[in-house]
């Protein structure tokens, strides 16, 4: 017999894509539509749940089964799917507005329950299909439509949250980062149980350059830091700096200046406590470098494992439930 | 099981028949009222009556003591014939302390038997209940058939020899009270010596049936009893029986239904009084392929019962009304994707958070309207306890075969009143099938909103080759299902959406009625208020009055026969608790001059107010 090579799903669908040119969510959905056919798995075993806002419109441009949900709830909705349908791999698109504002207790609960769908949250710190308002993740000061005198509070930090949330899977990506894009979402998809992937994603109509430190080609090595499990925090251009532990803080160290990358915190995405992970979350710019990639994936039981399984085939059901109705007193009335 | 022909009533001395019994229990919240009310139900339906509860309890769990806030109440009726409600009022009261009396004596039947536990009527019970002097001693409670029983101490002195400890020997005068109640009809104790066996420790099942024949020894030795009385068996449809609550009877038609159409069900909700039960006991069926999910709000509730029915599962979330109100944004949404779904509104008082464990039905124009945009769906109400589970068997049935979601109705008094149910064997029941489109394999799109002769899209599982596809919120385009604001669409779609609810009404069965189909006066009633409207109609009827009732189970759409029905009368009396929310719809609906018999005070109708209005109704005529 031949071998007959098999064309690769194409993951695309019909469906016009409606995003402002230019927006960051193009990069995501090419990333996606790259990585689909290599994770061995069909389309038609793919969910794709969102809620609403310009990143929710996701799930219409992929040839999956897909759901877009109402505002904020994509996490329930896909919890409900995954339950019941543990066949299907189901992942979930959000804006930061949908999965921090509107939507905060679903996240948190789908993450603290180990659901097995992986969530993407495209945080662009902006409400961009409603006009442009503050977000939870808009940083302070930042002039928004409804904010003329600039925004007044600090920001939820996503990565914190999840954590928090005791997520098994945590990590963050940039839209524009392809290579990194790509494995990140990877990562996610081979996860067993909730995964959680920040994106920054660029809206250049409401908040443009919200993130140009970790974007932009030219700087972005000296304002990121790329994790690798069991690997020391190095970053850098020149890869001339690292993260260094000093009691309970974290600080940036010149490794020229006499210090070896043996000084430097080596990163472990496997710790069963989520401790070092919150103070890498907490590595905010321009105060520190961010982190980028995997910080945290460890191995608990799931949802579905968690629930009982003992329904037995529908045939032997009419059996139990008679039985069911019988339970505690009956009597017959004779004919 | 029991034959219950073999069930002799144990009865002594000079015990004359009583063809119909009210009894309620009354006293504090830990007193054990339920139980002691339960088990004379349990009882009564094992030795052949027909019986009908009502319990009737505080939200808080436990009230202050011996206040009147925190009296709970559970009663019962049994009767030798067809028993439809719990009764309006009470032959006799059982009051375990003072508040309990004063709570409950305005149900009291004049000249009717109140047991009292005079030992709880002591200067601080009496404090406590606001009372001056002592009831029992005024003169107050002349016209009544007081029995003063020392519940209290004889419990007490009964239990010593189960050494059980004081609190535990106080706690058995729930079953010295059922003793005496036991004994005043005859009642048989095996079922209830029973159930203390099951329940409890071997040394506090002793205590408890030590109090119970202590009860039933005061009841035969007190001279305060004139007689005792044998209430003879009813005459049943031949079958077999037990006693259900609406929530159970939820319960058991989720799973039935979800057995008939080949489904696993998935029970979502948010605890909430009254609803709550519903979610306990479906978490005890997961062999019985149920998978409940307690979600972290009603939202989330309703949001996974959708994700689970896109997934093919029996998608079913159950609330209460401020809960449902919760739901209303993924009601729309529901309503948008056309998948079926079951959603359950036990109604309890309102609005916000109203009366919560207390009976209304003021939750229909939330259920028939209460969405943005132009978003009907079928909502069906359930008629007594028994009768939720075949409506939420329909409801499944309506649900699959339009795509739509589907509201059930019940309230608070049907969800924790019981009756005998003659259950069926669920083999017998008829099936629900479901065609869920099959692969595609030659590349022709798939039409995710193409409709069938009732108007509803097909039901395509993922998983299924070819038939990738996505759904939302957004107006789609008739037949392909890609997003779409063409206007005329917008309009078709509303107008698909509609007409597909209204061929609900093809799949409904006839109005069910009692009496002629046209006359002088017409009652109009639903949910759980059946019983007790048919009731009084038939009584009236037998006193040759004019006056027939029909009760819906349809709330949206209306029975096709309805608007002639209703054209029919000359008077049409719409009786519900609320203010007048059917009778709006109705007189929208059918340009009827109907009028409203309302009532919102968190109880019942009682037969009474039925009959007065009746009463009234045919003599404005005249
Ligand atoms: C219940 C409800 N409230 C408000 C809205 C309006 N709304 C739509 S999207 C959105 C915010 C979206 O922001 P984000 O989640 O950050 O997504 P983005 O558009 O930036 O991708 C809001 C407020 C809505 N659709 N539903
Ligand atoms: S408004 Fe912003 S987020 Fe929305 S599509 Fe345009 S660029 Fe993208």
């Amino acid at each position: 017999m031949s071998v007959v090579e098999k064309s690769q799903p194409n993951f695309a669908s019909d469906q016009e894509v409606r995003w402002c040119p230019g927006c960051g969510d193009f990069a995501i959905l090419s990333q996606m539509k790259k990585i689909m056919p290599t994770l061995g798995v069909k389309p038609e075993n793919v969910a794709f749940v969102s809620g609403i806002g310009c990143s929710s419109r996701f799930p219409y441009y992929l040839e999956t089964y897909g759901m877009h949900g109402i505002h904020g709830r994509a996490p329930a909705i896909a919890t409900g799917l995954k339950r019941m349908r543990p066949d299907l791999q189901v992942w979930v698109v959000t804006g930061d507005g949908d999965a921090l504002s509107i939507g905060c207790t679903h996240l948190l609960h789908a993450l603290r329950r180990n659901v097995d769908i992986k969530i993407l949250l495209f945080n662009n710190r902006i409400y961009g299909l409603t006009k442009g308002q503050f977000s939870p993740t808009t940083p302070p000061g930042l002039v928004t439509s409804s904010t003329p005198g600039g925004t007044a509070h600090e920001p939820l930090h996503p990565l914190s949250i999840a954590l928090a949330s005791n997520a098994t899977f945590v990590a963050r990506s940039v839209d524009t980062n392809a290579r990194h894009l790509g494995d990140v979402l990877r990562r996610a998809a081979a996860h067993r149980g909730a995964a959680f992937v920040e994106i920054y994603q660029n809206c250049h109509i409401f908040n443009d350059g919200a993130f140009d430190h970790a974007k932009d080609a030219a700087v972005r090595e000296d304002h990121t830091v790329e994790l690798v499990h069991g690997q020391p925090l190095v970053f850098g251009k020149e890869r001339n700096k690292g993260i260094r532990l000093v009691g309970t803080d974290l600080e940036v160290v010149e490794l020229d200046n006499g210090r070896s990358a043996g000084d430097l915190l080596v990163h472990d995405e496997a710790s069963q406590t989520s401790a070092i992970a919150q103070m890498l979350a907490g590595m905010e710019h321009p105060r520190m470098p961010e982190v980028l990639g995997v910080l945290r994936d460890i191995d608990l039981p799931t949802h579905n494992d968690l629930m009982p399984d003992d329904t037995v085939s529908v045939a032997a059901r009419a059996d139990k439930i008679n039985q069911l109705l019988e339970t505690g007193e009956t009597w017959t009335v004779g004919g | 099981m029991n034959e219950c022909q073999q069930v002799e009533p144990v009865v002594r001395g000079s015990a004359q028949n009583a063809h119909s019994v009210v009894v309620r229990f009354a006293g504090d919240s830990g007193d054990g009222m339920q139980v002691a009310g339960s088990q004379v139900a349990v009882t009564s339906a094992l030795m052949g009556n027909d019986i009908a509860t009502f319990p009737d309890f505080p939200a808080e769990i436990r009230a202050p003591k011996g206040t009147p806030a925190g009296v709970s109440g559970f009663q019962v009726h049994f009767a030798s014939s067809d028993v439809l409600t719990p009764g309006d009022q009470v032959d006799v009261l059982v009051a375990m302390n003072p508040a309990a009396l004063k709570v409950n004596l305005d149900a009291v039947k004049p000249h009717g038997t109140i047991i009292v536990d005079v030992d709880a009527f002591d200067r601080k019970g009496l404090r406590l209940a606001k009372y001056e002097n002592n009831p029992i001693e005024d003169g107050s409670l002349g016209e009544y058939q007081v029995v003063e029983a020392p519940i209290t101490s004889q419990t007490r002195a009964a239990v010593a020899e189960a050494g059980v400890g004081h609190k535990i020997a106080t706690r058995c005068r729930n079953f010295f009270a059922m003793g005496i109640v036991y004994w005043l009809y005859g009642r048989d104790l095996d079922a209830t010596i029973r159930f203390i066996d099951t329940r409890f420790s071997e040394e506090v099942a002793q205590a408890d049936k030590l109090a119970l024949t202590s009860g039933w020894n005061f009841g035969e030795t007190t001279e305060a009893f004139e007689r005792s009385y044998v209430v003879p068996p009813a005459k049943p449809k031949p079958g077999t029986y037990r006693n259900v609550t609406g929530n159970e009877a939820l319960a058991f038609g989720l799973v039935t239904a979800a057995y008939l159409s080949g489904k696993e069900l998935f029970y979502s909700a948010y605890p909430i009084t009254p609803a709550s039960d519903i979610l306990h006991k479906l978490s005890r069926f997961s062999e019985c392929g149920v998978r409940t999910f307690q979600a972290e709000d009603e939202i989330a509730a309703i949001c996974s019962a959708i994700g689970a029915s896109f997934g093919g599962a029996l998608g079913v979330t159950g609330s209460s009304g401020p809960g449902i109100a919760l739901k209303t944004e993924a009601l729309g949404y529901a309503v948008m994707l056309e998948l079926p779904l079951v959603v359950i509104n036990v109604q309890r008082g309102g609005p916000s958070t109203g009366l919560p464990t207390k009976v209304e039905q003021a939750d229909l124009f939330q259920a028939v309207m209460g969405r943005n945009g132009e978003a009907p769906m079928p909502v069906l109400a359930a008629s007594g306890p028994s009768d939720c589970f075949e409506t939420v068997i329909e409801a499944w049935r309506i649900a699959t075969k339009l795509m739509t979601p589907v509201m059930v109705l019940s309230d608070a008094f049907t969800a924790n009143g019981a009756e005998p149910w003659n259950y069926p064997d669920i083999r017998t029941l008829e099936p629900i099938s479901i065609d869920h489109p099959k692969a595609m394999t030659h590349g022709e799109p798939f039409m995710p909103y193409e409709r069938d002769e009732w108007l509803a899209r097909p039901w395509a599982l993922p998983g299924t080759e070819g038939l990738t596809h996505r759904i939302g919120g957004i107006e789609k385009q008739n037949g392909s299902g890609a997003i779409s604001y063409d206007p005329q669409n917008h309009e078709t779609m509303v107008n698909l959406r509609a007409q597909k609810v209204k061929n609900a009404r093809d799949l409904m069965t006839s109005l069910e009625m009692e009496g002629e189909r046209s006359g002088e006066l017409l009652i109009v009633s639903w949910g759980g208020m059946r019983g007790t409207c048919r009731e009084a109609v038939k009584r009236a009827r037998g006193e040759g009055k004019s006056v027939s009732h029909i009760h819906l189970r349809h709330l949206n759409p209306f029975p096709k026969d309805l608007g002639d029905l209703l054209r029919d009368f000359k008077q049409v009396i719409v009786a519900e608790l609320n203010s007048g929310q059917l009778l709006q719809l109705l007189r929208a609906e059918y340009l009827v001059d109907a009028s409203g018999l309302n009532k919102v005070r968190g109880q019942p109708f009682r037969i009474d107010d039925i009959a007065a209005q009746i009463d009234t109704s045919l003599e404005e005529k005249n």
